[in-house]
């Protein structure tokens, strides 16, 4: 028996968990599917919240970063970042 | 002469930074450019290596160092020279990247269909999002023509992008990890497609589910001189006046600050108005109009009396 671990990303509309999902990673730690990108077009969940209801347990989510002096307008990478898992016992 | 682009044009590009062109270029100019790289089966290639080797021993693309000028890299008569010189391709690249614009790059991607996998025992896998080259701060844009000569199906797995991401500044590979992100669209066009996107536009290719090889070739572009009204020599376009603001009109015409503010369902609650008041600036760039605005974004934070 072993365990393996299930990774959810979740990026939301605002950093809150009952945002809007507007982006989305899944990585299967027990092999059973292969994800990657492109690979769907709809979202797991509507809504952080949904993920939670779902058994996911939330481990880590992005900080609050005041906006650089001077930087206030630069637009970069996606913001609201959840990251969650599953773990999972059996024969891999 | 060159067809150049409409404001209507310009201003999807400033939002979306992609454009269009639909089976543009003729069949038989097609025909001439996959007979040029030897398009094959699939049962043909032995290795991707070797399909390339041949490529570049035989067809006409050249050799192009970086910074040559476009109107002189390809061979005359050659299926790239006649692309290159289709009145809609030409007026669309003067448009954006003026009339002396130069070669940054070329490539021709090709995607092999899963039976190349399975023979080679790989894995077959998309490619991660990504936005070409470097970190790339520049108001001054670059320009990637894309020219599909064959049909490109769904399962074929069409370059995959996300419109309105293109002011987004981020580190090439460093938004590998969304692996799917609201919106996302693949092309999937008829042979004879050409696409136009802005640098910064956010990308990645697809998986080729089919039986046939899938091509793109691209070539991106610099230009040498401002991007200015360059595809409004006359200087005719000029801003719409203030509208007011939470108010529903009734007019349903759409007008280019209507293009301009376009939401994309990727965006955030907090930052799709930053990627808003981003738009604004470009267009600013692109106009001359130093001081135009759409819906207050730039003229509310820029009343500043101390």
């Amino acid at each position: 028996m072993a365990r393996r671990q299930q990774v959810l990303v979740l990026y939301l509309k605002f950093p809150s968990l009952e945002a809007e999902v507007i982006s989305w990673a899944t990585f299967d730690g027990t092999g059973k599917k292969l994800h990657m990108t492109g690979d769907s077009d709809e979202p797991p969940y509507p809504t952080g919240l949904d993920a939670l209801l779902d058994g996911w347990r939330l481990f880590q989510s992005s900080q609050a970063i005041p906006e650089y002096p001077g930087q206030e307008f630069r637009t970069s990478y996606l913001k609201h970042e959840f990251f969650f898992e599953k773990l999972e016992e059996g024969d891999f | 002469m060159p067809k150049l682009l409409t404001t209507e044009q310009m201003a999807e590009f400033a939002s979306s930074g992609c454009l269009f062109f639909d089976e543009l270029i003729d069949e038989q100019t097609n025909k001439e450019f996959l007979q040029d790289i030897g398009h094959t089966g699939i049962d043909e290639v032995d290795s991707v290596q070797d399909f390339y080797k041949n490529i570049k021993a035989t067809s006409s693309i050249p050799r192009i160092p970086a910074g040559k000028k476009l109107k002189d890299a390809y061979p005359k008569n050659s299926p790239l020279e006649k692309i290159f010189k289709n009145e809609v391709v030409a007026g669309a690249i003067e448009s954006l990247v003026g009339s002396s614009t130069i070669v940054d790059h070329q490539f021709l991607h090709i995607t092999f269909p899963t039976k190349y996998f399975n023979q080679a025992n790989q894995r077959q896998m998309s490619q991660q999002n990504h936005q070409d080259s470097t970190i790339d701060p520049r108001s001054t844009f670059d320009i990637q023509v894309f020219y599909f000569p064959t049909e490109v199906t769904k399962e074929m797995g069409g370059t995959r992008y996300h419109p309105g991401t293109h002011l987004r500044i981020v580190n090439e590979f460093g938004i590998a990890k969304y692996q799917n992100i609201k919106g996302q669209k693949s092309i999937i066009c008829k042979p004879g497609t050409i696409g136009i996107f802005h640098n910064g536009l956010w990308h990645g290719a697809g998986v080729n589910f089919s039986e046939n090889i899938r091509y793109m070739f691209k070539v991106r572009l610099q230009p040498t001189e401002k991007q200015e009204l360059l595809w409004d020599p006359e200087k005719k376009y000029q801003p719409l006046p203030n509208r007011a603001l939470y108010w529903t009109d009734e007019s349903k015409d759409q007008t280019i600050n209507d293009i301009l503010m376009k939401p994309y369902p990727w965006q955030e609650a907090d930052t799709n108005r930053l990627d808003k008041i981003n738009v604004v600036k470009f267009w600013r760039l692109l106009t001359g109009h130093k001081k135009m605005d759409v819906d207050y974004w730039l003229t509310r934070i820029e009343n500043e009396l101390y």
